[in-house]
């Protein structure tokens, strides 16, 4: 079976720690993404399941064994390389059929075998060229085919999309999602682009600095960010923050910025108090703002940016801070100068501890 | 341009002009304009076959070895493992030798006497390899391959480092063995550096004289009678430029033609379209 469970897994180099006590089970046949910024240590993770690299401490599983003594080529996976690692003197079959080569397979059956993956790829016409004879998306597609010619049980991919141009990668992210559905494999798939996170993930990974940060499906990181780091890295335009205490005003707990008081809900007011939080940060999705002409943040707008589908109003709060609200093309768009007041549901507020970062409430 | 013409053009032209004249038996006679019948006369005799062998075969002993040796250290020391770097610098060494240096450390070693080589070879007392007819060309050939295996390793271990780390890790992960990694993925991405190699060690084999010069002047029976050093000696003990000029030509002739062989040939089988 193709899951991977790393257990307390942690690698530094030098002073650097890479990846921090790090704790994953990847169910079988998920496509797990690892998202994060760039250095936070993905590939890092990633190789260390191929065992590219080993780790410090920790375990790593696949299938039912513990494999931390087993050699790459043994651990039933295949890698597509961000630069697709083609051998740029070999053809294209004998790229895809390198691997099968290594295993001592009989040459008819490996032939078999390539032009079948070949086939399902679409680079049939292709065999006989060189990596260097093919455009990027095609170099991708002869990775992949060399990966999937041995049927791993897991596949490890490091940005295979990043080199390709952006029409390209939306079409090539759908089809690596068939084909995952097709061959029914476990698929590890690193970048730093959340939207392919959000797209292709059964379930995302988020890490930062070596650390991960929050495990679940796409839409429960976008709706219930576990820390203000999820929170601030998924979504575009990201969270808006805005940064208080708690006050109770007219006998109702809130939280008290520069710019205005925010009321809570009831649920929220009990987590708040509960957590002890001297410092509070509010996150706002800015599709979840209206603009009104009373409410409680009044602003200033700075700034209307269109883009067709939506318009995305900067506004910025009393104490300067800035929020940004993303407006649909069927409501009054505000003109930039104008003095209004922003509003929201308090349900639809996100909280963290300003101080460590961690979410409170649900 | 100047410069070029002064030390390029004019002796290459002076050259020419020598060849064609037959250097009289005894100084301040006048030279003798003989045109191209000195070429007959030079390039059939004993003295110029006999050079021409014993050069085959120091090209023949030297290149492969000194490459083969230069490869083997330099897949030794790109191997990631402590202390990795001090080898590095004492395989590159050699280059930073230069001949003479080299030269009398193996003319230490081989004598007959107090050399270190000829008391392990239980040789002690006898005659010197250097002075051996037999095994005279192996040793000037071991004493070039040690000084050029400092090149080659160096030429080597830098196309080593741009041989891309992904691809050696594809291989990892592609079950390669350490054969198959080296025969299908590193030499053939090392052909350019080794194709240069052989061509660059051809041409400094070829032009070999220092080693010859310090160890065995050209003896003994001329068996390490190399073309350049014949050249020299025609000039500076037997006083005759005009043979020295016409062997000079075949000299030139012959590695203007190696080179164009070697380029052709592996041009042919290095090139992958980047
Ligand atoms: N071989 C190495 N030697 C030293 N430090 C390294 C090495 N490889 C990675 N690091 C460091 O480890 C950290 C994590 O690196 P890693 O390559 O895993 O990041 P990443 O998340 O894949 O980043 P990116 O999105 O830019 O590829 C970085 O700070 C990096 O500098
Ligand atoms: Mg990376």
């Amino acid at each position: 079976m193709g899951q991977v469970t790393l257990r307390g897994v942690s690698k530094h180099y030098g002073t650097v720690e890479a990846v921090r006590d790090f704790d994953l089970k990847v169910m079988d046949r998920e496509f797990l993404v690892l998202l994060g910024p760039s250095g936070c240590g993905k590939s890092t993770v990633l190789r260390i399941i191929a065992g590219l690299e080993d780790p410090d401490e920790g375990t790593v599983e696949i299938g039912d064994r513990v494999v931390n003594d087993v050699e790459p080529k043994d651990r039933n996976i295949a890698m597509v390389f961000q630069n697709y690692a083609l051998y740029p003197h070999m053809t294209v079959h004998r790229n895809i059929d390198f691997p099968l080569k290594c295993r001592g397979m009989p040459k008819p059956e490996r032939d078999g075998l390539v032009a079948e993956a070949a086939e399902s790829l679409g680079l049939t016409p292709l065999l006989d060229r060189r990596p260097a004879q093919l455009s990027g998306g095609q170099r991708q597609r002869v990775a992949l085919a060399r990966a999937i010619v041995r049927r791993p049980e897991v596949f490890l991919m490091d940005e295979p999309l990043s080199n390709l141009d952006a029409k390209l990668r939306v079409q090539t992210r759908t089809e690596l999602i068939e084909l995952q559905r097709r061959l029914a494999t476990t698929v590890v798939y690193v970048t730093h682009d959340q939207i392919e996170g959000m797209t292709m993930a059964n379930r995302l990974a988020v890490m930062n600095e070596g650390a991960l940060e929050q495990v679940a499906p796409p839409s429960e990181v976008y709706a219930h960010p576990a820390s203000l780091f999820v929170a601030q890295f998924i979504g575009n335009p990201p969270m808006n923050t805005v940064i208080g205490k708690p006050a109770r005003v007219d006998g109702e707990l809130g939280i008290e910025t520069s710019g205005g008081q925010i009321p809570l809900t009831p649920g929220q007011c009990q987590a708040v108090e509960a957590s002890s939080a001297e410092s509070v940060a509010v996150g706002m999705r800015p599709e979840r703002i209206t603009i009104a002409s009373s409410g409680p943040l009044p602003a200033t707008v700075a700034v209307v940016e269109s883009l067709g589908s939506e318009h995305h109003v900067i506004c910025r709060l009393a104490d300067d801070q800035e929020v940004v609200v993303r407006l649909g093309t069927d409501v009054p768009v505000p003109k930039e100068g104008a003095r209004v007041h922003l509003g929201f549901e308090a349900g639809h507020l996100h909280l963290f501890d300003a101080a460590t970062g961690d979410r409170i409430g649900l | 341009m100047l410069i070029f013409a002064v030390f390029v053009f004019y002796p290459f032209a002076r050259n020419i002009y020598l060849s064609m004249y037959s250097t009289p038996p005894f100084p301040n006679l006048p030279s003798q304009f003989v045109g191209l019948s000195q070429y007959g006369q030079v390039l059939v005799s004993h003295n110029f076959l006999n050079s021409l062998w014993v050069t085959a075969l120091f090209v023949v002993y030297t290149v492969p070895a000194g490459l083969v040796l230069g490869l083997l250290l330099a897949l030794l020391a790109h191997q990631k493992l402590r202390g990795i770097r001090a080898f590095r610098t004492v395989f590159a060494s050699p280059v930073a030798t230069s001949v003479a240096v080299a030269s009398v450390i193996f003319f230490t070693l081989l004598n007959p006497q107090v050399g270190l080589f000829t008391y392990w070879l239980g040789q002690q007392d006898q005659l010197s390899v250097l002075d051996n007819p037999t095994w005279a060309l192996v040793a000037v050939s071991v004493v070039t391959i040690w000084q050029n295996v400092g090149l080659a390793f160096i030429l080597m271990s830098a196309g080593l480092q741009a041989v891309p780390d992904e691809l050696l890790e594809a291989c990892e992960i592609d079950g390669a063995k350490r054969w198959a990694r080296l025969r299908h993925v590193i030499l053939p991405l090392l052909s350019p550096t080794i194709f240069f190699a052989v061509v660059v060690g051809t041409i400094l084999s070829l032009q070999s004289f220092g080693q010859i010069d310090l160890l065995t002047q050209g003896g003994p029976l001329q068996r390490t009678n190399l073309l350049v050093y014949n050249i020299y000696d025609q000039v500076f003990n037997q006083n005759n430029a005009g043979r020295a000029a016409v062997m000079a030509i075949a000299l030139f002739w012959i590695t203007l033609v190696l080179a164009l062989i070697q380029i052709r040939l592996l041009e042919r089988r290095v090139t992958y379209a980047n």
